[in-house]
């Protein structure tokens, strides 16, 4: 059985830097998203446990050949990536649409997984659009998943409920960020990585047409201005005193 | 003019779904349908703040079945000619939103705080690149699905001519069966709503946590935490995170103690009315968003703090 993990390229967000409101992208490097990295984790621990093969799918410019290797250290087996200079930086409905067409690509894929959102946009879509693309039912924010044979059991955290849940492969699955720890890949794995069999694709190897026209439009996007008033205390008594002068405690 | 359609399984956010659709309403002229599923209760509730409200009756719909319930909101947009889907951008709200928008061919935003109608065209504020900027984007696509992040508008008060009315739509059994399903313990609060907040970070230790709970109990605030103190070290549940992928809070005053201030975590509290930061690494970002900072150990500056509110 492949276990595919979707992985999206995002600049490092400890890199960017504001300058007059405006995020500053020139000269930051791509990583893989944080929370994907829980969902590889994920499907490297199901691989473990169900002698499966992890498939990690991305799709974006040249450039993520390069961010994919760390994935292939970790501990995916193979990986599969969409590349077109037009994939870079495309809204969530066009990504969904090509990464649905390369796991039609796939044979055998029982789970399917995501990050609960990338680290840029966090906007979710992704993981359920392309379930829907595919028919295949879906479970968003889990915590845990525990294969037996063709059923896999699911924990689903919600901000006041967790929900167990069962269900027949296959199936989609977006992993709740922070619910594992991602391993380090060693020196070893590193050197390995790019030695692990990559197909590369082109659009025109996926059975969809990429329309031009944009659904969602962005008009700003500015850093919010900020207007405190920065003033340092140098003890506890400081603190004490400037919690009294703005009215949170009386005395 | 198509109608605007609104669902939340959870009723206090259908009330401020129920809010942002009507200013939708009033600037591009068209109505607002309340979507019910499977809850009596819900739907005398919107009917009360007078709305046209929509009742499915239909056991086949699986609530916690993603697919499930899209196949049963794509119907009713299609039988109530809503061109927009307005939800909630909670955990089910947010996982919804792109299935929906993929059935009906909708452009989609979610984790929207505001909106506006310019021209006749929806504007959205989301935060974006990690919530280091604020976007404001608008949907060019026929069909549009807004997931609207907790708390961002007031709940919708009490209104006459509201109305119920069911819904027949078509639902076959779900594939996905809960087995368990178990309230998270204890632990109500909610840190959206506070006034006060002390919010601890990984700079603090495990032995000292009780003097900021102290310190918080002594102001009268709620203690919350950045995501790492709930998810990886457990301390308090994920109900108490502040941050993009927690609870945006606007408290008046937010004392937070050892936290570095990634914007991740930043987003969920820049909109407090004041802030205080204590960090024993001068460089923290915190410190640089803050109205009080101090560069401090927190192992002694918390008694001290603690003692002084007694």
């Amino acid at each position: 059985m492949n276990i595919v993990v979707a992985i999206k390229q995002v600049p490092d967000i400890q890199q960017i830097r504001i300058r007059n409101r405006e995020p500053v992208l020139e000269g930051v490097s791509y990583t893989i998203g944080k929370i994907d990295k829980n969902a590889l984790e994920a499907g490297v621990q199901l691989k473990e446990s169900s002698q499966s093969n992890v498939i990690v799918l991305s799709a974006g410019n040249e450039e993520i050949e390069e961010t994919v290797k760390e994935a292939l250290a970790i501990g995916a087996d193979e990986a599969c990536l969409v590349i077109d200079d037009k994939l870079n930086d495309l809204e969530s409905e066009k990504i969904a649409g090509v990464l649905a067409a390369a796991v039609k690509k796939m044979d055998d894929v029982g789970i399917l997984l995501f990050g609960e959102g990338s680290s840029d946009n966090y906007s979710g879509q992704v993981s359920s659009r392309v379930a829907e693309l595919l028919g295949l039912p879906q479970v968003g924010y889990a915590s845990s998943i525990l294969l037996e044979g063709q059923t896999a059991k699911i924990t689903r955290q919600l901000e006041d409920e967790e929900e167990l849940l069962e269900v027949q492969l296959p199936v989609a699955v977006s992993i709740l960020g922070d619910s594992n720890e991602p391993r380090i890949p060693s020196v070893t794995q590193i050197l390995k990585a790019g030695r692990k069999p990559q197909e590369i694709l082109g659009l025109g190897d996926l059975d969809i047409e990429l329309s031009g026209e944009k659904t969602v439009m962005t008009l700003s996007a500015l850093a919010p201005e900020t207007d405190r008033k920065r003033i340092f205390l140098n003890s506890a008594g400081e603190l004490v005193a400037a919690l009294q002068a703005n009215g949170f405690i009386g005395r | 003019m198509a109608a605007i359609l609104i669902y939340s399984e959870k009723s206090s956010l259908a009330l401020e779904l129920l809010t942002a659709a009507g200013i939708l309403a009033q600037g591009c002229s068209s109505e607002v349908k309340g979507l019910c599923l499977n809850n009596d209760e819900q739907a005398a509730e919107m009917a009360s703040k007078g709305t046209a409200t929509f009742h499915i009756k239909n056991e086949n719909i699986n609530p916690a079945d993603t697919a499930s319930v899209a196949a049963a909101l794509e119907q009713a947009a299609e039988k109530l000619d809503a061109s927009i889907v307005i939800l909630a951008s909670n955990r089910r709200g947010k996982e919804l939103a792109g299935r929906l928008a993929q059935k009906l061919q909708a452009g989609c935003l979610t984790d929207v705080t505001g909106l506006a109608v310019v021209d006749g065209k929806v504007q959205c504020r989301r935060n974006a690149l990690s919530g280091s900027v604020i976007a404001t984007q608008q949907i060019e696509s026929k069909r549009q699905v807004i997931a609207l992040a907790p708390r961002s508008f007031e709940a919708a008060p009490a209104k006459e001519g509201g109305s119920i009315q069911d819904l027949e739509i078509t639902a076959a059994a779900s594939p996905l069966k809960v087995i368990a399903g178990r309230p998270k313990t204890g632990d109500t609060v909610d840190i959206g709503a506070a006034e006060i907040l002390v919010i601890v970070g990984q700079g603090m230790e495990e032995e000292d946590l009780h003097w900021a709970e102290s310190i918080a109990k002594s102001l009268g605030g709620e203690i919350a935490c950045s995501k790492p103190v709930a998810t990886d070290r457990k301390w308090f549940p994920e109900d108490r995170i502040v941050g993009l992928s927690g609870k945006i809070c606007k408290p008046r005053l937010a004392i937070i103690m050892g936290v570095s201030g990634q914007v991740q975590f930043t987003v969920g509290i820049r909109d407090a009315d004041t802030i205080m930061a204590v960090n024993k690494d001068e460089n923290a970002s915190i410190l640089q968003m803050a109205d009080y900072a101090m560069v401090a150990d927190l192992k002694e500056v918390l008694p001290e703090l603690a003692k002084s509110f007694g």
